[in-house]
């Protein structure tokens, strides 16, 4: 049974198929500035004076990038253009701050097949400066083969 | 029940987002290649639709901060053509743990859309 399931993972999977598990490299410091807690509020209506916590979607800048490594990655074999965002959970350990220099680092939490795709599930841990956490943000990948 | 409340999406405010997120995938502003890859116009940012669920709930708190957990799924996507569009926000609060209903067109857009609030 193990082999067989092995055999229909191997040519059923588009992406590398022990990428479960696997922890990518922190993302460079992102240094967060009121002018960018602005931007992003102003985007989307939300009111925001200096000295506020940033909005609680706003961690999604970091955990992007960190998204971005995994999705550009050659070992992983992600085809961009086939990737949607299915799913997305912040949990906050404190709020962001203009000041906060923040890290991503994304770990690939399971990796299963439905209906022809590859559905990726990632948690990356938001830190500070301090290495404290900041933030867990679960995205969920959605990638399918496509006709491209 | 919290009360209803529309908010008005528009291309610029797309744009505005994909510079201050980082997200700059053209078919949330680039209506020719939105098409090309089979969508019916240009869409919305899920994380833009996401964070005007959080802005619905800063406003019902009355002071931001105060969402401590934040979840959805990406059911359907935002559908902003050049005139715009309107998405529609309510919820229920029970105990700190708010239920929302996201809807644009009259269709749900989020999944399950949840805020606990600290």
């Amino acid at each position: 049974m193990a082999a067989v399931a092995l055999f229909r993972a191997n040519v059923t999977l588009m992406v590398d198929s022990t990428l479960a598990g696997r922890a990518f490299p922190p993302t460079s410091a992102y240094a967060v500035t009121e002018a960018n807690i602005a931007a992003f509020a102003q985007a989307v209506g939300t009111q925001w004076t200096p000295g506020d916590p940033a909005p609680a979607t706003f961690p999604i800048v970091v955990a992007f990038a960190a998204m971005q490594d995994l999705m550009v990655d050659p070992t992983v074999g992600i085809k961009l253009h086939n990737v949607i965002h299915g799913q997305q959970k912040f949990v906050h350990a404190r709020s962001v701050q203009a000041g906060d220099h923040l890290t991503a680092q994304l770990t690939v939490t399971g990796l299963r097949q439905i209906g022809g795709a590859d559905i990726i599930a990632t948690t990356s841990a938001i830190t500070d400066a301090n290495g404290e956490l900041v933030c867990t943000a679960e995205a969920t990948l959605i990638h399918s083969g496509g006709t491209q | 029940m919290i009360p209803a409340k529309t908010y008005r999406v528009t291309r610029e405010d797309l744009v505005a987002y994909a510079n201050a997120s980082g997200d700059p995938n053209p078919i949330h502003q680039d209506e020719e290649v939105a098409r090309s890859v089979g969508l019916p116009n240009v869409i919305a940012h899920g994380m833009f639709t996401m964070a005007l669920a959080a802005r619905f709930v800063d406003e019902y708190v009355g002071q931001p901060g105060q969402i401590q957990e934040l979840s959805a799924k990406f059911t359907k996507p935002v559908v902003v053509p050049i005139e715009g569009t309107d998405v529609t926000i309510e919820g229920e609060d029970v105990d700190g743990k708010i239920r929302l209903t996201v809807t644009c067109q009259g269709e749900r857009v989020l999944g399950n859309p949840v805020a606990i609030l600290r």
